[in-house]
């Protein structure tokens, strides 16, 4: 196998967490945001990442664009860990991982015309550039993206949330990375504008040759772009395979009743007859439950599943789900779930 | 399809047309100002006293230390304000000329205000959204200075400083900027922390611009509105320091005067029958202080349309 373009091993945030009032000389309580991720991107691959709200994705994230301090190591192309990096030598490597954000208009700095904030990442990374270099090539982004370059004098505010999106794509991409992490970047649009963005962001990916972290909670739309899918619970992988496998047999527990959870386009569709429901609420992370985090919600526990954290087992070369007892959940267990639900 | 097709190529003909200029917030902002009637009449009282201040000294017939020895110790009668004698204002009462005195209290008492209020928004602005910015324990070390700093009386130090160095302009002008920037250093520091976690400000970091590139170009922007507002309102609140001191005889020195000084004098001789040796100081210090707050309410509603 080629050399991974991004090669994250054991990655963890955790926060300090102060309650409040508390005396300064009490030690803060830690929250683990992010508790030992594995994985690797390949060139030009796209991963998804999924889990419900909390779970650590957008943590996850932050900590890979150096926004957040983490543990661990990501090792880059060139063999550098990227973990722990100095601001002066991961100034490098920030040209390469651009990040394109959740909110689209909270993401555009309000007083800066569209151009400046298209400009910004490469005034700052080639302040060598003439002015005109850098409008010129603002301009063709601009057009790149699907915005007109006569808009660029305008302010955030007079564009639609796609057309804001458009604008933090074109921001990201102008220093040409190889990396983009998307975090939630269509959670915030409508359906339709949802589309029209992925697919640029598709079609710039392909164009450029471009890897992609792609994190959703909208499992449809992360099956659509993903080569490979990530599912987080809890900040830790649950299980990790290639798109069309796990959708097809998802072999963690966690990953089917997510994917049960999945709301089918289809009125003739019954949505009751394979949902597996999840008792209860996503434990806190600041107490997370011994052994297997998804234990006290998963229909298939055991004793095991309390004591020994399970590690990532490859059912094929490429599909790892993290659980003592993979496998599709039989009929019984998923009554049991039901009955766990209506309690 | 029916499509005018004429009609379409001029719509793409426009779409694809020269750059379009952006409505800046800022844009907004000034339209919405000059729609503010009250907020207009404030600035029209501004720029009039302004230009009192700097053209009046043209009109006078008077020079501000010359003495009218001809109304001299019957000021009560003969100094009252006349066009015919040249005294618009009256005289005071050694017999100079008020008109002259007051366009240079009037410089004096605006310049106060102004370069005060420049000190704080310059000194305030950076070591709040600094503070602010940075977090943590230099956050706390900064803003526990400004803490000590406030819990001693200003007007205490600032009587001092002029009653130890000498009573001089630029004593005062120290004195007044040591005090001005604390507030706005605080106000700013609460902006900036709210600032401080936006998705832009993230955005900016991710891309790797500089801290102090981010406190410029991203934060003290966004905080200017905000700025802008306490800024008007402090003028006012510098020149009633300045009046204060020059009240107390500890202000600017004779021959230079200030509203305040004028206001003292005129206040000290206000049973002799010569009201108008407070009233037109007063009328300036008084039409002043009510622009700067038109203005700065104006200047509020404008930048933030969202919280009236």
């Amino acid at each position: 196998m080629a050399r991974p373009l991004l090669d994250v091993r054991d990655l963890r945030v955790s926060f300090a967490i102060r309650p409040d009032g508390a005396l300064p000389w009490v030690a803060p309580r830690r929250l683990q945001a992010v508790g030992g991720v594995d994985f690797s991107l390949a060139p030009g691959e796209t991963l998804g990442i999924v889990g419900e709200s909390g779970c650590g994705k957008s943590t996850l994230a932050r900590a890979l664009v150096g926004l957040v301090p983490a543990t661990g190591r990501a090792e880059w192309i060139d063999g550098r860990d990227l973990i722990g990096l100095g601001p002066r030598q991961m100034m490098r490597y920030r040209r390469e991982i651009q990040m394109v954000f959740q909110d689209p208009l909270a993401s555009l700095n309000p007083r800066m015309t569209v151009g400046r904030i298209i400009a910004e990442p490469l005034r700052t990374h080639r302040p060598d550039l003439p002015a005109a270099e850098i409008r010129a090539r603002v301009g063709a982004m601009m057009e790149k993206v699907g915005l007109l370059p006569n808009q660029i004098n305008r302010y955030p505010h007079e564009f639609s949330g796609g057309q804001c999106q458009r604008i933090g794509i074109a921001r990201a991409l102008i220093v040409e990375p190889r990396l983009i992490i998307c975090d939630e970047p269509v959670s915030a649009l409508d359906v339709s504008i949802q589309a029209q963005v992925i697919n640029l962001l598709i079609g710039l990916q392909r164009e450029l040759g471009l890897s992609l972290v792609f994190i959703a909670h909208d499992l449809s739309v992360v099956r659509h772009v993903s080569d490979r899918v990530m599912v987080l619970y809890l900040g830790k992988v649950m299980e990790i395979a290639p798109a069309a496998d796990l959708y097809a047999a998802p072999r963690h527990p966690y990953t089917q009743a997510l994917l049960s959870a999945v709301p089918v386009p289809d009125p003739g569709h019954d949505a009751a007859a394979g949902m597996v429901p999840l008792a209860g609420d996503l434990p806190s992370p600041m107490a997370p439950p011994s052994g297997c985090v998804f234990r006290t919600r998963c229909p298939r526990a055991e004793a095991r599943c309390a004591e020994a954290v399970p590690v990532p087992s490859p059912a094929a070369a490429d599909h790892r789900a993290a659980c003592h007892f993979p496998g599709p959940l039989s009929a019984a267990e998923i009554a049991r779930a039901r009955a766990a639900e209506a309690r | 399809m029916v499509i005018d097709s004429q009609k379409m190529q001029a719509l793409a003909r426009r779409m694809a047309g020269a750059e379009i200029r952006g409505r800046s917030p800022w844009a907004d902002a000034r339209r919405r100002f000059l729609r503010n009637r009250a907020a207009m009449t404030g600035l029209a009282i501004l720029v009039g006293v302004t230009a009192f201040a700097l053209a009046g000294g043209a009109f006078a017939q008077w020079s501000h230390d010359e003495l009218d020895f001809g109304v001299m110790g019957q000021v009560a009668t003969l100094g009252q304000p006349s066009i015919a004698n040249g005294h618009y204002f009256g005289t005071d009462d050694l017999g100079r000329d008020l008109y002259a005195r007051t366009v240079q209290g009037t410089q004096v008492s605006l310049m106060v205000g102004v370069v005060g209020a420049a000190i704080a928004v310059l000194v305030g602005t950076l070591y709040g959204a600094t503070a602010g910015y940075v977090g943590g324990r230099t956050d706390q070390i900064m803003m526990r200075a400004v803490d000590i700093l406030m819990s001693i009386p200003y007007m205490f130090v600032l009587i001092l400083l002029l009653v130890m160095f000498g009573r001089s302009m630029s004593m005062l002008f120290l004195g007044i900027g040591l005090i001005s920037w604390l507030d706005m250093s605080r106000i700013v520091r609460g902006q900036t922390l709210s600032l401080k976690n936006r998705e832009f400000i993230e955005a900016a970091r991710a891309i790797g611009v500089p801290a102090w590139r981010i406190v410029l170009r991203h934060i003290v922007p966004n905080l200017l509105g905000v700025v802008a507002v306490y800024a008007t309102l402090l003028v006012p609140l510098m020149i009633l320091t300045e009046s204060f001191i020059s009240f107390l005889g500890l202000g600017v020195q004779e021959p230079l005067t200030s509203w305040g000084a004028l206001i003292s004098e005129g206040a000290g001789t206000m049973n002799y029958g010569t009201l108008w040796q407070l009233a037109f100081p007063l009328f300036f210090f008084c039409i002043t202080l009510f622009g700067f707050f038109f203005v700065g309410d104006g200047l509020r509603d404008a930048l933030d349309p969202k919280d009236r």
